[in-house]
């Protein structure tokens, strides 16, 4: 037993204590939390506003007519509320968060504050031009960091988020395609590639054919080559790949695109990997989106909002989407219709109302000046060594599928807990009452009960060693069938693991009162 | 006098006369998991051989079932949008899919029987 | 560097580990003729906090903030007045620095936020139930067109001229992939005639209420129409406050309803991020983009929150996904459910009354102005004026004088000149009685 310089025992003395129900149903700074529509009353508002009487002249006839059903709360009570809320969540402030092609590194709180500013917050997408000017500067510094740090000559700056940029991607690709006259209708992508790649080629109306992986975790050079033909429209690759390797016969995959005819869409969502040390544009790439949220570390949000620009080879510049941003002897100027487009341009459409997500542009220039190029070069090598850390010091007790170096994430399999009773879903359920998020699971698919682990430039060699310590021993533990940390775990959390299944049988997916009066139908 | 036959994409149909009776195999259940949602076909909607037929959905997956043989959809299994459930529980009795009415009964002598089923799931 | 913990002995001792000889050693995959050096980069090296502050302060001063001079500009984009417990809210690193949340374990403050925002929107809708959050209104409605074809499986989306044009042009761009997109033409200030439009091979109708130009649309014809026809109505919100004083889409037949919530919680953020709201009928849920949040018990039975229906996406089923959207709007969907929870249904009430009333006192004052006609009879907090001379001259006039006036209605449809002359006036519970006066005494003057 641990003793205190007080001789008393520093932890009850027996395990049952623990086990003893509270009368609140809390458990010291846990605090179970009510839906907000079973708190609050009639007649309180969080927000004091004039009371003001209006005539339906000008309502059309259209005036609501039932109340709407949301509670009221002062203000003392919603803080609280969301704040115990927000004590339930997992966060990279808060520990290592080793998701896998995810990217959870720091979120400099210099971008929030400076995504705050009046100028950059408060500043409305269709105000005047002359009352923009520093806005539309700085997309278009933001754009040549991009352009530049990709080696492209052009990025089509609205697409919302990784997904989106994808299909801007493949939308410019489509109207290229389309320019030179040709039917091409098939879209390549690698089996180990993420839901999006065919999602988002489905969306823009292609058929989806698969290439497979060698072995070794690449792109199968015979398997592309048989899929390529006069149809094929583009290869869709990630590199650095979902498997966490460079993809080293790359330059020999773009020729062979580009000797077929097709365009090399690269999915950037790793570019984190190599940023200031490799140039997209110099592997022979057409189109690339960024997750500005991944690579230069606009906060997740929780799921978003993202952002993911599209770099643009020479081939394919001209077919990005309105707006387009120009800048001439008056100042920068959005070009926002098809009635005054410059010389050359053809653009295949408008991706979303606006200019894209100024707010995230914000965040992700500052991240960019404060590293700078030899920064940002730097954070890309201690993002893999980092991860070749990972993999050295666990490969021994897990199994990685395919030999090192990685790039900035470790993949392992389920092999070494064959035959062990716990399986990868444990596995990392266990990580939880460790004090860890899990990695990512199942992910690629092309490796049996995946673990993919990204651990980012953000850890230091203490938080590393740590993690590798935990990993170890939970390795050990599996494979002397110690089941006990794996069972049924998490334990220590505010909710154990949820039942998914009969979420999904009868999914309620909203509150409603017990009985919702009949006038709301 | 009914026979089953079974495809190697798990469905198996059940043959009287001229109708077909197709549902997934207990091997292709293990394998899902527990199933939340199927999505049948509409009654008299005429499916080829080897056409999706209907989408059999677990928490983490969804697969297409193919029709067995070509045929026209008379019945649907009903029951099951309200408890899916019934899949898992029964898959090769109450968890039925659909019933058709067989367009050439020739189609099943290529399917397997219930012995050559039971070898290949074994080299699975 | 100061956001990179390792120190150089740690990376040589980490390389001892791996066994490598130097960092380069990790990149050996990559092709010798694509290793680029820093100096290939024509970019500055790394700053502190203080340069990066003072360099982009220096931008942000170029701009001419909402909150800096009488302000006008509504088109899809609101200025409102956010509490400040929002902001600091969702600053909180448990919400602001968390992923998707995959475990549900220990991101039972993320879904449980995400399932209170699915029943507001479903609320303030008037619809069955809603999603976790799109991009913004303008990609909700393209999703909501998509979904329509898969609906009904008819190839034929109409959109009303009233839509905004931006996001008619969103639609069209992926919609015309699948189908086919009919504009219906522009007529300020009236209803088109959308419905002798619809025909057997349509799958949706897009309405936009208020409209573009402000207008106060009366959706039920046009649901009663569409429906007797098996198409859907989808409704497009872009200031969803009106929801508060305005019968909701829901109550007039709508099956789908695509808004943008920004103007509860968010910034104007220059056109980004925003908040999409998509909600429908409990019978097309399966049809339905986009992530869900649902209710479920843990292993020890109590209450907990999922996400749920993940087979209609994209990591799941890949090339037969509902959409290929992978993130939601997850911050900004919180911004908008701390909001509307301390507006709560007094708050929000109120604050929708006051908009309009604001905005009526502004369209008497200013119809008043000589040369000037008011355009729209009925509206929420955003009308249109008929000027003398083009509106875009006369916005960068008024600019020029400080005052921020709207948006010419030719920014928006450059190509069509029946617009030309046309001003499209928002106010909000921002908008004060000087801003209304500095407003009709420079417009006064610019037209004399």
């Amino acid at each position: 037993m641990t003793m205190n310089s007080q001789g008393r025992p520093s932890a009850p003395a027996a395990d049952k204590q623990a086990e003893l129900p509270t009368i609140s149903g809390d458990r010291g700074l846990d605090h179970e939390e009510k839906l907000i529509f079973e708190l609050g009353r009639a007649g309180v508002s969080g927000v004091d506003l004039p009371d003001v009487a209006v005539s339906d002249v000008r309502l059309g006839g259209l005036r609501r007519r039932d109340a709407i059903g949301l509670p009221g709360l002062s203000e003392p009570e919603v803080v609280r509320h969301y704040v115990r809320l927000s004590r339930m969540n997992y966060a990279i402030d808060a520990g290592l968060y080793p998701l896998g092609s995810c990217t959870m590194k720091h979120n400099p709180r210099l971008n929030e504050k400076l995504a705050r500013l009046p100028g950059f917050a408060d500043l409305h997408p269709l105000a005047p031009l002359p009352a923009s000017q520093g806005a539309l500067a700085l997309i278009a510094e933001l754009s040549r960091w991009l352009t530049t740090l990709t080696g492209m000559p052009a990025v089509a700056m609205s697409p919302k988020a990784g997904a989106h940029g994808e299909l801007c991607g493949i939308l410019t690709i489509r109207a290229a395609v389309e320019a030179r006259g040709e039917a091409r209708t098939r879209v390549l992508v690698p089996e180990s590639a993420h839901g999006t790649n065919p999602a988002t080629a489905a969306f823009a109306g292609f058929t989806v054919d698969e290439v497979k992986a060698t072995p070794e975790g690449r792109v199968d050079m015979a398997s592309l080559k048989e899929k390529l033909g006069p149809d094929v429209a583009a290869f869709m690759l990630t590199n650095p790949n979902t498997c966490g390797l460079f993809e080293r016969d790359v330059l020999e995959i773009a020729d062979m695109i580009h000797a077929a005819g097709a365009y090399f869409y690269c999915d950037g969502a790793n570019f984190n990997a190599i940023a200031g040390r490799v140039r997209p544009g110099d592997l022979g790439v057409d189109a690339m989106h960024i997750n500005l949220h991944k690579t230069f570390s606009t906060p997740h949000g929780g799921g978003g909002p993202g952002a993911g620009p599209v770099v643009l080879s020479e081939r394919l510049a001209a077919y990005a989407p309105l707006p387009l941003l120009v800048h001439d002897a008056k100042g920068f100027r959005l070009i926002e219709d098809e009635s005054a487009l410059p010389a050359g341009a053809k653009p295949f459409g408008r991706m979303s109302a606006f200019h894209g997500q100024m707010g995230m542009f914000v965040r992700a220039l500052a991240y960019m000046l404060s590293h700078g190029r030899d920064g940002i070069r730097q954070a890309s090598e201690d993002a893999v060594l980092s991860a070749n850390y990972i993999l050295a010091s666990l490969k021994d007790v897990m199994s990685a599928p395919y030999e090192g170096p990685c790039m900035h994430e470790a993949l392992f399999d389920d092999t070494f807990l064959h035959d062990t009773g716990v399986t990868t879903l444990d596995f990392a359920k266990a990580m939880i009452d460790e004090g860890y998020h899990p990695m990512t699971m199942y992910f690629p698919l092309v490796v049996h009960g995946a673990m993919l682990i990204e651990p980012t430039e953000s850890e230091s060699k203490e938080s590393l060693d740590r993690f590798i310590q935990v990993l170890r021993a939970m390795a050990l533990d599996a494979k002397a069938r110690q089941r006990a940390r794996f069972e049924g775990a998490p334990r220590l959390v505010p909710r154990r693991r949820l039942d998914e299944t009969s979420a999904s049988r009868k999914p309620v997916l909203r509150w409603k009162t017990p009985d919702l009066p009949k006038a709301a139908e | 006098m009914s026979e089953t036959r079974f495809t190697d994409q798990h469905e198996w149909v059940r043959i009287d006369g001229d109708e077909g009776t197709v549902g997934i195999t207990k091997y292709a259940t293990e394998q899902l998991g527990d199933v939340v949602y199927v999505e049948l076909p509409s009654v008299g909607k005429s499916l080829a051989k080897g056409a999706e037929a209907a989408v059999v959905e677990s928490v983490k997956a969804a697969s297409e079932v193919y029709a067995p043989i070509g045929g026209a959809v008379t019945t649907v299994n009903e029951a099951l949008n309200a408890d899916p459930a019934t899949v898992n529980a029964s898959p090769e009795g109450d968890g039925w899919f659909f019933k058709m009415k067989i367009a050439d009964a020739s189609e099943a002598t290529k399917l397997m029987t219930a012995a050559a089923y039971a070898d290949y799931v074994k080299g699975l | 560097m100061r956001y990179l913990p390792l120190a150089k002995d740690d990376r040589a001792a980490m390389l001892r580990k791996i066994g490598a000889r130097d960092v380069d050693a990790l990149f050996r995959d990559v092709p010798k003729a694509a290793a680029a050096r820093v100096s290939d980069f024509d970019l500055p090296d790394m700053q502190g906090e203080l340069e990066v502050e003072r360099y982009l302060s220096r931008l942000a001063a170029k701009n001419v903030a909402a909150g800096d001079a009488p302000f006008f500009c509504g088109a899809g984009a609101y200025k409102h007045h956010v509490p400040a417990a929002v902001d600091h809210l969702i600053q909180r690193s448990e919400f602001l620095t968390s992923y998707t949340p995959y475990q549900p374990e220990i991101s039972q403050g993320t879904l449980q936020c995400l399932f209170e925002f699915q029943t507001q929107v479903a609320l303030i809708t008037g619809m069955d139930v809603a999603n976790a959050s799109l991009y913004d209104g303008s990609t909700a409605t393209a999703e909501a067109v998509l979904m329509a074809m898969r609906v009904t499986r008819r190839p034929k989306a109409i959109l009303s001229g009233g839509l905004h044009p931006h996001y008619g042009e969103t639609v069209r761009t992926v919609a015309h992939l699948h189908g086919e997109v009919v504009r219906a033409p522009v007529s300020p200030g009236r209803a088109e005639d959308v419905i002798a439009l619809i025909d057997d091979q349509t799958a949706c109708v897009v309405v936009q209420s208020p409209d573009v130009f402000g207008l106060i649309r009366d959706l039920k014809p046009i649901a009663e129409a569409a429906h007797a026809k098996g198409a859907l109505l989808v409704a497009v919100v872009t200031e969803v406050v009106s929801l508060g004083l305005l019968e909701p889409p829901g109550h007039q037949g709508a099956d789908i309803v695509a808004a943008e919530g920004q103007s509860i919680g968010n910034g104007l953020n220059f056109g980004g991020p925003y908040v999409g709201l998509f909600a429908t009928r409990d019978k097309f849920v399966r049809q339905m983009p986009g992530r869900l949040c649902g209710e479920t018990v843990d292993a020890d039975g109590r209450r907990g929150y999922v996400l749920t229906l993940s087979t209609r996406e994209q990591h799941i089923r890949r090339e037969k996904a509902t959409s290929n959207i992978c993130t939601n709007s997850g911050l900004c969907a919180l911004a908008f459910t701390i909001h509307l929870s301390l507006l709560g249904e007094e708050g929000l009430t109120r604050l929708a009354r006051l908009n309009h009333a604001r905005a009526a006192a502004l369209a008497d004052r200013l119809a008043k102005v000589k040369g000037v006609s008011a355009v729209t009879p009925a509206f929420f907090n955003e009308f249109t004026l008929r000027l003398p001379k083009p509106a875009a001259e006369v916005v960068d006039t008024l600019a020029a004088k400080g005052v921020i006036a709207g948006v010419p209605a030719s920014r928006l449809m450059p190509s069509n000149a029946a617009v030309r002359d046309l001003l499209i006036v928002a106010a909000t519970e921002t908008t004060s009685d000087e801003d209304c006066t500095a407003f009709a005494a420079a417009l006064t003057e610019v037209l004399s």
